[in-house]
């Protein structure tokens, strides 16, 4: 059940170059939220009437934690918050990652590339198996300290100014690290290069989409993706990646 | 609600219990906002935009957010009627509010099948979308000549067993000329505005903020030429209107009411805050009490009076 709230920010700060953190302390959405799920964040300003999906990094009882980039004025104006400030967020939503069995049983790969680090934290909180955590970055690294707990961590960075240079595939290359299944979310290019990669070596592989939301709540169709067969919902073949997805089974869709 | 207080308004002989309904598209047949507010409250509930059958809709981007405002090119993505048949209105019925279902088509035989199909469903009206390009006729909407408007209301009428309203779309020289010509065609009561066409380019993508390239402005952004076209058009018809165009609260929704709307739809403000609608509700009454107004009427095109 997602919930509306005005919540108060406890903490904020800034962990690279654009990329901030914000922790929420929050009446429900915490408490029901799961890994993978995203919260809507809502501008105080009227001129900004979209929520900006932003994804759950962590959660702490009745606190959230968000990781997000600023690209824009809503995230921009976000990043000027400070703690007891108040937003209006809503959620959780989305699906989320499945950690129960069978998964929890599986050796897996988290991938997590660029802004689609933050949600692979509280899912590796979450996943209770043998884990390989991957974390591709263009240069200046971010949170890569903190899954350090939670499995082996192996960087990847485009211009090779920490880890292996290169992309999360290379690294995986590199240290020939095996997996029964994956997790990801990052950029296209990355989701789509891994796709590949698990059917080839037959792995199951659920990736994390985005796009462009309006609602957020699988009402406006704003946010599609193409899928492999019809919708059960829409009946046509794409799925609402705010309601279905986030994360979906490689296979269910097209990308 | 105060018992004191009237806010029934009736259109072709259909009841509500207030005015305020939501634009059609903007939630979806209501289920993913029964998670956020009493459903039973709103005085209708218009459904997303329907065709005989399944549409899959535009390319991805679809929308962009604009100041004040957003573009959409959806693509009037569907499921078709059999599915809204079969789970949307039995869905709405659980709840005592009234239903418009709004249908869109690519050619009149499109919107006369699709009227057809839905002649036996328990719903209250239809609401005719006219801003769809016509296939036909090289992708011009219907709604943007007056006699293909007219044709299509006369055509609808014809078959429906519904009321209809028809939606026009904002994007004509003279909307009244849009007005007369479907209540000429025979509609009940008239909707408007559908969005207003307008472009978003990315500049740091040097290319078009949606697939479509164009798609439909809404918003508080388009509301002063939403109350300006529906006042035009209360002066120049006769029968009942839907306002909608940007209506983020009461006031703005009083607006409309008072420009000659019976009727208001909330839609973009759904997706800042799914519990406008209820909030427009209690605002429109709490304005009513503390004016010392006993009955909606009273507002309705007062400007005129």
């Amino acid at each position: 059940m997602p919930y509306r709230e005005n919540a108060v920010i406890k903490s904020t700060s800034c962990l690279a170059t654009g990329v901030y953190e914000m922790w929420f302390q929050t009446s429900d959405i915490a408490k029901e939220a799961k890994p993978g799920q995203f919260i809507s964040v809502y501008s105080d300003d009227g001129v900004r009437l979209l929520p900006r999906p932003i994804s759950i990094c962590e959660l702490q009882k009745d606190l959230l934690r968000i990781v997000y980039r600023v690209v824009g004025d809503g995230t921009k104006e976000f990043s000027k918050m400070k703690a007891g400030d108040r937003l209006s967020i809503q959620g959780p939503l989305g699906n989320g990652y499945d950690v129960k069995a069978p998964y929890a049983e599986k050796k897996a790969i988290l991938f997590g590339g660029g802004i689609g680090i933050p949600p692979m934290l509280e899912l590796a909180k979450q996943l209770h198996c043998e884990k390989n955590i991957v974390l591709g970055y263009k240069d200046e690294l971010f949170l890569n300290n903190e899954f350090e707990p939670y499995g082996t961590v192996t960087i990847a960075t485009e211009d090779g100014s920490a880890g292996v240079k290169g992309n999360v595939l290379d690294a995986v290359d590199k240290y020939s690290i095996q997996a029964e299944v994956i997790y990801a979310c990052g950029p296209l290019p990355m989701l789509r290069a891994i796709k590949a990669y698990a059917l080839e070596h037959h792995i199951d592989c659920y990736l994390s989409l985005e796009e462009k939301m309006a609602c957020g709540i699988g009402a406006c169709l704003a946010c599609v993706c193409d899928s492999t067969q019809i919708d059960e919902h829409s009946k046509v073949k794409n799925k609402r990646i705010c309601k279905e997805g986030p994360v979906f089974n490689a296979m269910e869709v097209e990308i | 609600m105060d018992k004191l207080i009237n806010m029934n308004v009736e259109i072709a002989g259909v009841h509500f219990k207030n005015p305020v309904t939501v634009a059609s598209g903007t939630f979806g047949s209501g289920m993913e906002y029964a998670d956020y507010i009493d459903l039973n409250r709103l005085g209708a509930i218009t459904t997303k935009g329907v065709a005989t059958v399944a549409w899959a809709g535009n390319k991805t981007p679809r929308i962009a957010e604009t100041y004040g405002g957003m573009i959409n090119a959806i693509g009037l993505q569907n499921p078709g009627i059999d599915t809204l048949l079969t789970r949307d209105i039995p869905f709405l019925k659980q709840y005592d509010t009234k239903i418009i279902v709004n249908v869109c088509g690519r050619s009149k035989e499109d919107y006369v099948e699709a009227v057809k199909k839905l002649s036996k469903a328990p719903v209250d009206m239809l609401e005719i979308n006219i801003s769809c390009p016509n296939v036909k006729e090289g992708g011009i909407a219907f709604g943007q000549n007056a006699a293909v408007a007219q044709d299509i209301t006369a055509a609808v009428k014809k078959v429906s067993k519904h009321p209809i309203i028809m939606k026009l779309s904002p994007n004509v020289t003279d909307i009244t000329e849009m007005a007369k010509a479907v209540e000429a065609g025979g509609a009940d009561a008239i909707s408007l505005i559908n969005t207003i066409t307008g472009m978003k380019i990315d500049i740091h993508k040097r290319t078009f903020a949606v697939a479509n390239r164009t798609g439909g402005l809404s918003g508080p952004a388009i509301k002063p030429v939403a109350v300006r076209m529906v006042y035009q058009v209360a002066n120049a018809v006769k029968v009942p209107i839907i306002g909608m165009g940007g209506i983020t609260n009461a006031a703005d929704a009083l607006e409309f009411i008072m420009a000659g709307a019976t009727m208001v739809a909330v839609g973009t403000a759904n997706f800042n805050d799914p519990l406008t609608t209820v909030k427009v509700i209690d605002g429109i009454e709490q304005f009513m009490k503390e004016k010392n107004v006993k009955d909606i009427h009273e507002l309705i095109g007062c400007v005129n009076k």
